[in-house]
């Protein structure tokens, strides 16, 4: 039996040492001397979160299916079991293997949400790597990054080695090729860097300066080399169902947040809301075609044995094989006495049908996001959802049994006014009325709930709104007690309830999603007063994150609420994520006109997507039947 | 409906999978189940999940030789292809052992478990022998072994002494140790370590279950009486029954 790196005292000690012993059904082993290449992708955050992660699944079925290579997985230990490997100067290590990370070739770490900034240090720390790229020598794991933050890496630039920016199924055979052939040849880290800089989708910060003006704004970043390219543009999969998918994925013991299995139906969004960086970022749209996912959902089934499936994809509704997939899912998966569960999807009569086969109306409720509470700030930001489909697709609802309702809503959008915030609540106070006009009274078998909820709007980069002003924390939160407010002058305000964020974090992940590699320095130092796990709200400390800004001499306000002129150079401008900077400032203006923008079956509006020649782009406009 | 049987499944549990909780073993076997493609029993409802009940739950750090779940077939089955068909689904560290068909009428698992044997090993310096022998009969000789037990609502003071059935020198795996065996019942378990506990106490050594490594030897059905106990592997008695 091989021996685990942590002892019995420790793991009997700890929260779910089940999160650190690997083993897991479908992991994969190999045996270190027969491979050329050992790598471990990590998820910075808890393991539960980290192998819910689809991302991660996929590539590391694509890395270990090829011969030379062992990749494993890696989280990031929880405050518990850090501490220990602190105290007893335990190296973090593989899962797969239990041996340290610091030995491997490659350490990959996937960037899905800012909040998880202090953890890139702590596992790079943990792992015995020195947290600054510079500072790395030549048997330290080559560190490199990836997922939507990638797009803007600026701030978190100074710990990698490289991004690779774009979808994962297309450029690593070849950047591991060039590995193994720089290694033969005695080159060192720096060659490779060297070596990998030019190929489609590599950003490697060390090859590019970046120079200011007084005032803090951009000045220039350029090359410093001749190999590194002035632009970077994003890796795309054009042939989306020639891709490999994990049929096998990693079966976690312990529950995790996404414990099911998951078919990717499509990826990429028509829809074009102007606050959604992923629908900018994965563009244009690609579907897998249905006969091949019914085929996956049956073999994926069967490997892992879960009693669940789920589709994942933005706005599955637009899916256009949708019924046909969820026919057959439910007719196969009832047989199976499998669950499916939907993601949430378009409200309306095949939607409140597929639902109340699938779930207990009994128990579920209806989810709607407005995002916005009036028309006028839903056209700002492109929503095309309008107050006739929630109050029509709610009356389908409550006709269906359902009595419950939850809503999503954004405050800080631009352009927001008071009448804007006050429509939240009067939307849910429209809700509930449309209950009580639908369900008669010897019908209603419990009152009606709706749940209003809003997060804090954060400008994106590569979104139209990358140049609008961001608020500050006391601004959400007057904003919050005014949609409070709102929602208690209502007539069915009993029948509301109000949820919202708390604005500090907010304010911290807007600084990160557009900083510029100023910022690392706030972030180190964080990092080194205690700062970890932020994404938690109980180990979120934000006076210790002041403090850090401060000592930085770092200026929250240049970085969120700052209006930017139409010709600044952003930190991300050296990324091509394939939509045009000039198509963004369109939508911008087309924003602030309050006018909105047809979705991509509709009319292209040209975003500069189709140079990829895939997916939507080149589909058959549909014409009206 | 009448075509369904009753199976019960006898497994080990070793190594690394000892770190794995008993609600999670059971989501696994649920999986193991599933993949292996053996016709197994669902209830009804929105969510169906499989008709299954596992005898006694295994503390998390503890490995065990005699671990029993009990399913329902759709259909009669090979019981010798149904533990193949399993073990192909194993986790490295899990093994079915055996599996056996149940008479209809029988109590499940969890109804049934009278009692567990546990072998109970030591880091280096703790191993017996060393007086130990001497110990564990001037422990048993106790009229009562009062300790402290907290449950879900409060802390409350049990007797120990009625839950021992057996607690002497024996080895395991080639290594001395010690061999325990208590009650396992729902109503009455007592948990190995609270017994060593108090056997430390007894001989006035601080005690750290650390220390300890605990292998479950079997579970058991009582076939006796409450007073004149027999008490029998979980998967033996029905032998012949077949």
């Amino acid at each position: 039996m091989d021996s685990l790196a942590l002892d019995d005292e420790i793991l009997l000690k700890i929260e779910k040492p089940a999160r650190y012993i690997g083993k897991e059904i479908n992991s994969v082993v190999k045996r270190s001397e027969s491979v050329d290449i050992r790598m471990a992708m990590c998820f910075p955050d808890v393991y539960e979160i980290g192998m819910s992660h689809l991302g991660i699944q996929i590539l590391y079925d694509m890395f270990n299916s090829w011969e030379d290579t062992w990749c494993e997985r890696v989280y990031s230990p929880w405050p518990d079991l850090d501490r220990i490997m602190r105290e007893e100067e335990i190296p973090l290590f593989g899962l797969e293997s239990q041996e340290p990370v610091k030995y491997l070739d490659f350490l990959g770490i996937t960037l899905q949400y800012e909040m998880c900034y202090t953890n890139i240090l702590q596992v790079l720390d943990l792992s015995g790597i020195p947290l600054l790229a510079k500072d790395r020598g030549e048997s330290d794991p080559i560190v490199m990054g990836g997922g939507p933050c990638s797009y803007n890496p600026e701030p978190i630039a100074d710990f990698f080695d490289f991004f690779y920016i774009g979808e994962g199924e297309i450029r690593y055979r070849e950047i591991l090729d060039i590995y193994k052939e720089n290694k033969k040849t005695g080159g060192g880290r720096v060659d490779f860097l060297r070596k990998i800089c030019s190929l489609q989708g590599i950003y490697v910060p060390r090859f590019y300066d970046v120079t200011y003006c007084e005032d803090g704004r951009i000045v220039s970043m350029a090359p410093n080399i001749p190999e590194a390219p002035e632009r970077i543009t994003k890796n795309i999969v054009t042939d989306f169902d020639g891709v490999p998918y994990p049929l096998k994925p990693v079966v976690p013991f312990i529950k995790c947040t996404q414990d099911r299995v998951v078919l990717e139906i499509q990826r990429g969004c028509i829809r074009g809301c102007r606050f959604c960086q992923a629908g900018q970022l994965y563009r244009p749209v690609r579907e897998k075609n249905v006969d091949r996912l019914k085929a996956y959902a049956t073999e994926m089934l069967k490997n892992t044995g879960y009693d669940e499936i789920t589709l994942s994809s933005l706005s599955s509704s637009d899916y256009s094989e949708l019924q046909e997939l969820v026919d057959f899912l439910i007719e196969d998966c009832g047989e199976k006495k499998v669950n499916i569960s939907l993601p949430s999807l378009r409200i309306d009569s095949f939607s409140l049908d597929v639902m109340s086969k699938v779930q207990d109306v009994k128990k579920s409720s209806l989810t709607f996001a407005p995002e916005a509470g009036s028309q006028r700030l839903r056209n700002v930001i492109n929503k095309g959802l309008t107050e006739e489909d929630i109050l029509r697709g709610a009356g389908l609802a409550f006709e269906g049994g359902w009595t419950r309702v939850k809503l999503y809503f954004m405050l800080g959008l631009p352009t927001e006014t008071k009448e804007d915030i006050q429509g939240i609540g009067d939307l849910a106070n429209k809700i509930a009325m449309v209950f009580f006009d639908t369900v008669p009274k010897e019908k209603r078998r419990e009152p009606v709930q709706i749940v209003a909820s809003t997060s804090f709007f954060i400008p994106k980069p590569f979104t139209p709104f990358q140049w609008a002003p961001m608020c500050s924390a006391e601004e959400f939160l007057d904003k919050a007690h005014e949609t409070k407010q709102g929602i208690m002058s209502q007539l069915n305000q009993k029948r509301i309830k109000y949820n919202w964020h708390e604005a500090d974090v907010s304010v911290l992940e807007g600084v990160f999603a557009r900083g510029d590699r100023r910022v690392a320095q706030v972030i180190l130092k964080a990092y080194e007063k205690g700062c970890m796990f932020d994404a938690w709200s109980e180990y979120y400390d934000n006076a210790l994150w002041m403090e850090a800004f401060e000592e930085c001499g770092v200026s929250i306000d240049f970085y969120n609420t700052r209006t930017r002129e139409k010709d600044e150079i952003f930190p991300w401008d050296i990324l091509d994520c394939g939509v045009s900077r000039e198509h963004l400032w369109r939508e911008w203006e087309k924003a602030q006109r309050e006018i909105i923008s047809p979705n991509c079956r509709m009319e292209c509006s040209g975003c500069g997507a189709a140079k990829y020649g895939c997916g939507v782009c080149v589909e058959e406009k549909r014409t009206s039947e | 409906m009448s075509e369904r049987i009753k199976v019960r499944v006898k497994f080990s549990k070793h190594g690394a999978l000892k770190f794995i909780g008993h609600l999670d073993i059971m989501r696994y076997f649920q999986k193991a189940f599933r993949r292996s493609g053996i016709d197994i029993a669902y209830t009804e409802g929105f969510s169906p999940h499989p008709v299954m009940s596992f005898a006694a739950p295994l503390g998390v750090g503890l490995e065990s030789d005699g671990e029993y779940l009990d399913v329902e077939l759709n259909a009669p089955a090979d019981m010798a292809e149904i533990k193949e068909k399993l073990n192909e689904q194993m986790a490295e560290g899990m093994e079915v052992l055996s599996a056996v068909v149940l008479p209809e009428k029988s109590k499940s698992a969890m109804a049934s478990v009278a009692a567990a044997g546990y072998y109970i090993a030591f880091r280096n310096e703790f191993a017996p022998p060393c007086g130990w022998q001497e110990a564990i009969e001037k422990f048993l000789e106790k009229d009562r072994i009062m300790v402290k037990k907290q449950t879900k609502k409060s802390m409350m003071e049990i007797d120990l002494r009625p839950a021992i059935y057996d607690f002497r020198l024996s080895s395991y795996r080639e290594k001395d140790c010690l061999y325990l065996m208590v009650n396992a019942s729902s109503a009455g378990n007592v948990k190995p370590g609270m017994v060593v506990e108090a056997l430390f106490q007894e001989m006035e050594i601080p005690f750290d279950p650390a220390w300890s490594a605990v292998t479950r030897e079997d579970t058991y059905l009582n076939r006796g009486t409450e007073e004149k106990p027999l008490f029998v592997p979980m998967d033996e008695s029905d032998k012949g029954l077949q």
